[in-house]
């Protein structure tokens, strides 16, 4: 080949190059526009809050005053609601998780339910809400109670500890089953005495995720009708007295952190909208501890489990 | 089965025998397992039959109040007045805005940051950055729409000075971000399910990586890649605090982003706050607009499941 062409193909092709370099500097700066609004938010929720975490915030109700207000009727509602949501969710999505992988038959009833796990995974988290206005206040007669907003979370966040539960089963390898099966376990002893324990890290891995989808979520919460202004706890469940241990505060009006948040920030007043940027910078804080555990759990368990 | 029927049985046979004879208990604990499985299994089936129920039953009687076609066809949206009008092209306008602007946002970063990821970045970058992309989509919608509010508006009010506190623009812009990371994931995977020799073919022939991106692998993922965004608009036209927080929740028929406007999710939310005694047309409203809300969402679902499964089939 003559010089002369090979100079042009070489030139051809850097020319060529250069595109790549300038697609990997935007792609660069795209990722870097997620990743900054994302700094931006926890920053400016830090500056905006930062005045107003101090040990009183946690322990204050809230008030009209806001230099007074706090979060503590909504923190002790988010942990409430949480236990009713791990609850119910965890049992009823395992066990689902298991029927699916290691029951279910290939038949149409097995295909209705996976279409339908996927379909409400997709279903906008409103109208969870609305399913729970009718169905759980009105029809069950629940009430705007802890419980109402438990189980409303817990159908939410249903389809993602079941697709957890499934995906850490499907990582466990046939042959620990079959060896399982030789020694005469039945099926159900193989699935409390191997597929349980070596799936536990994932399927808790996706009930972090879960839960921390639960802790954040707003739209159902308002939509059951709960009430922004909460200044009382629900009823202890440990008393003094016999059988020492109540369930009332099931049936307890309550309030959650988001509510809390988007309360103070739809008033006017800066002041209260500094109370909602420190709420807001627990709650952001909290679901950012909860994924962090999340996917270092995930890491942990790739590195150590090698079949 | 009874400890005696056990030992009688143990003494009639050899300890061999016995262990391996038929216990009808362990099979029936077995069945009695599998039932409550599949019930738990169920659930899910519950769930989607109790929504389809509530929102059918409400808006069937919603809509003996209020013609279908009024409901379609009407401009005003004003449920809560003495003289009503349910036209939900008011809401639906200002869904359709904000979720637009949204896509505005989240189409090209998240196709860039997909094409990055998989065809640029090395694995170990790759690995880092994704979970931290992860990481916008896990936070509180809530806090994104304070971050609406009180950032975003007032960054852009210095470009914009006439732009209102409330606006679709700000909202939109947020959720766009909030979505990336379900665009760029979704559409990240189907370019990394094409082929390792397509990419090859495409080397061999002298083609740059940027040309290889664009011309085999992209093409190559399309489908896949539009299930990503059907997935993002999905996301979008369902996202309801950072617009019932940063939109206003004025009903307001518009094509302007720089408008203020409820959506549907807002108004949801906007009715659920006030004290509505149940059994009212109120009432019901919020029913026949998250019904409307379903469909529009379903029909997403649909397309995006469907779109998937056709590239899935491709290799």
């Amino acid at each position: 080949m003559p010089r002369q062409d090979t100079a042009e193909l070489r030139a051809l092709i850097a020319r060529h190059k250069r595109w790549d370099v300038i697609f990997g500097v935007v792609g660069l700066l795209c990722l870097a526009v997620g990743l900054l609004t994302f700094v931006a938010l926890f920053v400016d929720m830090l500056i905006d809050g930062y005045a107003r975490l101090t040990p009183d915030f946690f322990t204050n109700f809230p008030s009209r005053r806001a230099g007074q207000a706090g979060i503590l009727s909504a923190w002790v509602g988010t942990t409430m609601v949480m236990i009713v949501t791990a609850a119910v969710a965890v049992p009823l999505g395992v066990a689902a998780g298991i029927y699916l992988e290691e029951y279910a038959p290939k038949n149409w009833v097995t295909d209705v339910i996976e279409i339908n796990i996927s379909n409400l995974a997709g279903v906008p988290s409103i109208v969870y809400g609305l399913l729970a206005l009718g169905l759980f206040v009105y029809q069950f007669g629940l009430g705007q109670s802890v419980a109402t907003a438990g189980l409303t979370l817990a159908l939410l966040i249903l389809p993602v500890v079941i697709v957890a539960t499934r995906e850490a089963i499907r990582a466990i390898p046939g042959a620990i089953r079959e060896a399982a099966y030789a020694l005469g376990a039945t099926q159900w002893q193989v699935v409390q005495g191997h597929i349980l324990p070596y799936s536990t890290g994932g399927i808790l891995t996706g009930v972090i995720i879960g839960m921390a989808r639960a802790i954040g979520e707003t739209a159902p919460i308002i939509t059951v009708g709960a009430l922004t202004f909460i200044a009382f706890l629900p009823p202890s469940p440990v008393g003094t007295e016999f059988p020492f241990v109540s369930f009332e505060w099931l049936k307890s009006p309550f309030t959650v952190m988001p509510i809390q948040i988007f309360n103070w920030t739809s008033r006017p007043d800066p002041a209260f909208q500094a109370n909602a940027a420190a709420a807001g910078f627990i709650l952001v804080f909290m679901t950012l501890a909860m994924n962090g555990l999340a996917i270092w759990l995930r890491y942990r368990i790739r590195r150590n489990i090698k079949w | 089965m009874s400890g005696t029927a056990v030992t009688t049985l143990a003494q009639a046979m050899s300890p061999a025998e016995s262990r391996l004879a038929h216990r009808a208990s362990r099979h029936l604990k077995e069945k009695i397992i599998e039932s409550i499985l599949l019930l738990a299994a169920l659930v899910s089936v519950f769930t989607t039959l109790g929504i389809v129920y509530i929102l059918v039953s409400e808006s069937v009687v919603f809509f003996r109040h209020v013609p279908l076609w009024d409901f379609l066809t009407d401009t005003q949206w004003t449920p809560l007045f003495d003289d009503a009008h349910f036209g939900i092209m008011v809401l639906l306008s200002g869904t359709l805005v904000s979720s637009g602007v949204a896509l505005a946002v989240a189409i090209p970063l998240g196709t860039v940051i997909a094409v990055f990821l998989s065809e640029f970045a090395s694995p170990r970058l790759r690995e880092v950055v994704k979970p931290m992309l992860e990481l916008l989509s896990g936070v509180p919608t809530i806090v994104y729409g304070y971050f609406a509010l009180l950032f975003v508006t007032p960054l852009l009010q210095k470009f914009l000075p006439e732009l209102p506190g409330f606006n679709l623009l700000s909202a939109g812009i947020v959720m766009g971000i909030m979505i990336i990371p379900t665009v760029s994931s979704i559409a990240e995977d189907a370019m990394r399910a094409v082929p390792m020799n397509l990419r090859e073919g495409s080397y061999a022939m002298g083609a740059t990586r940027f040309q290889t991106a664009t011309r085999v692998v992209v093409p190559a993922a399309i489908s896949g890649i539009m299930a990503a965004y059907i997935l993002g608009i999905s996301r979008a036209v369902g996202e309801t605090m950072i617009l019932a927080v940063a939109a206003g929740m004025q009903p307001n028929l518009t094509w302007n982003p720089m408008e203020p406007a409820a959506t549907i999710t807002a108004f949801i939310v906007q009715v659920a706050l006030g004290d509505l005694p149940h059994g009212s047309v109120g009432y019901q409203t919020i029913f026949a607009a998250g019904l409307t809300l379903m469909l529009m969402t379903l029909l997403f679902n649909i397309l995006g499941y469907w779109l998937r499964k056709r590239y899935r089939e491709q290799y």
